[in-house]
C-alpha cells in the first residue's frame, strides 16, 4: 500500500468520527502547527484553536462525495492553518513577515471560504434549536442527533407511550422548520 | 395529521426503511404531484442541514475528547507553554521590547542609586508615618486646612504679610461670572459678613470684597482681592436669557460639606416663592451651603442661581433667573470691565464631563 491509499483509508476513518483516526492526525501534525504559529507571534491557546478549526474544514471537506485528496493530510492541515492564522493576524492588525515551517503549502482559500459559509448555515440550525426551547430541543435532538428510537425518547421524556412522544416530536418538528426557513430567508 | 404522516414517509425513504412497494408509490406520488415534490425536496433540504450539524456536532465532541486525552499525556501544553518553548517564544515575541526595556531599567537604577543616596537621611519619616496614617482619617479636615493656608501662603511668598487666623462661621456657595475673579452668589450669603474667603475645588483660598450687593434681588458680586489669585480666560459656560421650560433637566454643584457635591433635578415652575417671577422653582436636593450655586442645564448654560428652598416643604427650591445676573453685572461693568463669558464649551458633552469642567468655577464661600 502507498502512502497515498493509507492516507486515504485514515481519512476514511477520520471522515466516519472514528476515534483513533482522529487522535493519529492530532498527535500527528499538531505539534508542528503548534511550532508554526508560536514561531509566529501566537500562544499554545491560539494554535489549539487554530488547529481544531483546520480538523472542522478537513471533516466537512473529506465529507463531500466530491472530495479527492491531492496531497498529504499534513501538507493539508498546515496549509489551512497557515492560512487561518494569517488571517487572524491580518484581522487584528499584526500582520509581519511569516516564517514558513514547511515549504510545500497548497490553496486553501476556497476551502476556508466555504467552511465560513457553512459555519454560518450551521449556526442558522443551532439558533433555530436554541430558540424553540424545551422540551422541543431535547426531543428533537434525541431523534435527530443522538438517533435514539420513538421508545426510548418515550421513556426519557415521560410520554405514556411512543404514538404520544411521536406526536410530540412532529409538532416540535414543524416549529424548528418555521424557525429555520424564516431565519434562512431573512438571510440571517 | 396528513403533513405528519407526509414527513414521516420522506424520512422513512431517506433512512431506506421503506419496503419496495411503497417506495414505488412514493415515488410516484412525488412525481405527480408539484406539491408534494416540493414539501419533499424542502424536507430534504432541512434534514441534510440537521444531519451535517448533528454529524459535526458529533465530530466536535471526539475532537475535545481526543484533545482532553492529548493534554493529560501532555502532547498539548495545558496552560501557555513550559520550559524552553515558553522562552524561546517570548524571547521571540518580545526581543524588541525587552531590548527598549533593559535599557531603560538601566538607566532607572542608575536614578534610583542617586536618589537612595541622596535621600537616605528621610527613611525615618518613611519609617514612623504608618503610625501617623489611623489618626490621619479624624485630622484631616485639620490638615487640609493647613494644607490651604500653606499653600495660600506658599503662592503669595512674595507677600510680606501672613493671613490674619479665618474662622468662618457661615459656608455658601459662588460661581465665577468673570476670569478675572468676579464670583456671584446670593446677597443674604454676604450682607452681614465682615471678612470673605472664597476657595476653589483645590483647596485654595482668596480673599474677596463684596462688590455689588441687591437685597431685593438676591444676588452679590464678590471680587477676589488676592494678587495670588490666577486670572483664568474664557469659561465654559454662559448665562442664558431666554427661559427655561418646566420639566427640563438642571443640576447644580455646591458646598454643603467641604467637598464639591452634585445634585441633579428639573424646572418645576416658571415662578418662585408666592409667584416672584424673577425666579423659578425647581426641585433639587439642596442643604444649607448650597446657596449661590448655578442651576445648569442641559446645554451647560446657567440658567439661575439657588436661593433657598421653603422650610415647610419638601423639594420646592428657587433659584434666581439668570436674567438678574445681566442686570446686576451691569451695574458693575460700569465700573470694572467685566467680560461675559460668551461661548460655551459645556454643550454636547456628557454629565460627567460638564461637571468636570464646571468645578473648577464653582467656589466655596466663607465668612464671618
Amino acid at each position: 500500500m502507498n502512502i497515498y491509499e493509507q492516507e486515504k483509508q485514515l481519512l476514511e476513518a477520520f471522515v466516519s468520527n472514528d476515534r483513533i483516526a482522529i487522535e493519529r492526525i492530532y498527535r500527528e501534525n499538531f505539534p508542528s502547527i503548534q511550532a508554526f504559529i508560536i514561531k509566529n507571534n501566537g500562544y499554545a491557546d491560539d494554535a489549539k484553536d487554530i488547529f481544531q478549526e483546520a480538523m472542522i474544514i478537513l471533516f466537512q471537506k473529506a465529507k463531500l462525495d466530491s472530495f479527492v485528496l491531492t496531497c498529504q493530510i499534513k501538507t493539508y492541515l498546515y496549509s489551512v492553518c497557515r492560512r487561518l492564522w494569517l488571517k487572524k493576524l491580518q484581522r487584528e492588525n499584526r500582520y509581519n513577515h511569516v516564517t514558513d515551517l514547511f515549504k510545500e503549502t497548497i490553496a486553501v482559500e476556497d476551502e476556508i471560504e466555504a467552511h465560513e459559509k457553512q459555519n454560518a448555515e450551521m449556526n442558522l440550525m443551532e439558533k433555530a434549536l436554541s430558540k424553540i426551547g424545551e422540551p422541543c430541543k431535547g426531543i428533537l435532538e434525541a431523534f435527530y442527533i443522538h438517533k435514539k428510537t420513538m421508545p426510548e425518547i418515550a421513556e426519557a421524556f415521560e410520554y405514556t407511550n411512543a404514538d404520544n412522544a411521536k406526536t410530540q416530536k412532529y409538532k416540535c418538528l414543524i416549529r424548528l422548520k418555521k424557525i429555520f426557513f424564516s431565519q434562512y430567508k431573512n438571510g440571517e | 395529521m396528513e403533513d405528519n404522516l407526509l414527513l414521516d414517509a420522506i424520512e422513512r425513504y431517506r433512512n431506506g426503511e421503506m419496503t419496495g412497494e411503497e417506495k414505488t408509490f412514493f415515488e410516484e406520488l412525488r412525481k405527480n404531484n408539484a406539491a408534494i415534490d416540493q414539501v419533499v425536496a424542502e424536507h430534504n433540504f432541512f434534514l441534510t442541514e440537521l444531519e451535517k450539524m448533528s454529524e459535526l456536532t458529533s465530530f466536535k465532541q471526539s475532537l475535545n475528547e481526543v484533545e482532553s486525552k492529548l493534554i493529560n499525556e501532555g502532547v498539548i501544553s495545558h496552560k501557555g507553554l513550559k520550559g524552553k518553548a515558553k522562552i524561546s517564544f517570548l524571547w521571540s515575541r518580545y526581543r524588541r521590547t525587552i531590548a527598549v526595556a533593559a535599557s531603560i531599567a538601566g538607566l532607572v537604577s542608575i536614578a534610583t542609586a542617586t536618589i537612595v543616596s541622596t535621600y537616605s537621611e528621610k527613611k525615618n519619616v518613611a519609617a514612623i508615618t504608618p503610625l501617623v496614617d489611623n489618626k490621619l482619617h479624624q485630622m484631616e479636615h485639620k490638615i487640609n486646612q493647613i494644607e490651604n493656608k500653606i499653600n495660600v501662603a506658599s503662592a503669595a511668598a512674595s507677600r510680606v504679610a501672613v493671613k490674619p487666623k479665618f474662622e468662618a462661621n457661615f459656608r455658601a456657595t459662588g460661581f465665577l461670572a468673570d476670569g478675572n475673579g468676579y464670583i456671584i452668589t446670593n446677597a443674604h450669603v454676604v450682607k452681614d459678613a465682615r471678612n470673605l474667603i472664597v476657595e476653589n475645588k483645590k483647596g485654595e483660598q482668596f480673599s474677596a470684597n463684596a462688590v455689588y450687593v441687591n437685597k431685593n434681588t438676591d444676588l452679590a458680586i464678590l471680587k477676589i482681592t488676592d494678587t495670588s489669585f490666577q486670572k483664568l480666560t474664557d469659561l465654559p459656560y454662559t448665562f442664558t436669557k431666554s427661559p427655561t421650560e418646566l420639566g427640563e433637566h438642571i443640576f447644580t454643584l455646591g458646598y454643603p460639606r467641604e467637598e464639591i457635591v452634585y445634585g441633579e433635578g428639573y424646572l418645576s415652575a416658571k415662578s418662585g416663592y408666592f409667584g416672584d417671577t424673577t425666579s423659578y422653582q425647581v426641585s433639587i436636593s439642596v442643604n444649607p451651603g448650597n446657596s449661590g450655586g448655578p442651576v445648569v442645564n442641559k446645554n451647560g448654560e446657567v440658567i439661575g442661581i439657588i436661593s433657598g428652598k421653603e422650610t415647610n416643604a419638601d423639594g420646592v427650591v428657587f433659584a434666581i433667573k439668570s436674567k438678574n445676573i445681566y442686570d446686576a453685572l451691569k451695574d458693575v461693568i460700569k465700573k470694572d470691565s467685566i467680560k461675559l463669558p460668551v461661548k460655551n464649551t459645556l454643550k454636547g458633552l456628557d454629565r460627567v464631563q460638564q461637571i468636570k469642567w464646571l468645578e473648577d468655577y464653582v467656589y466655596m464661600i466663607k465668612g464671618n
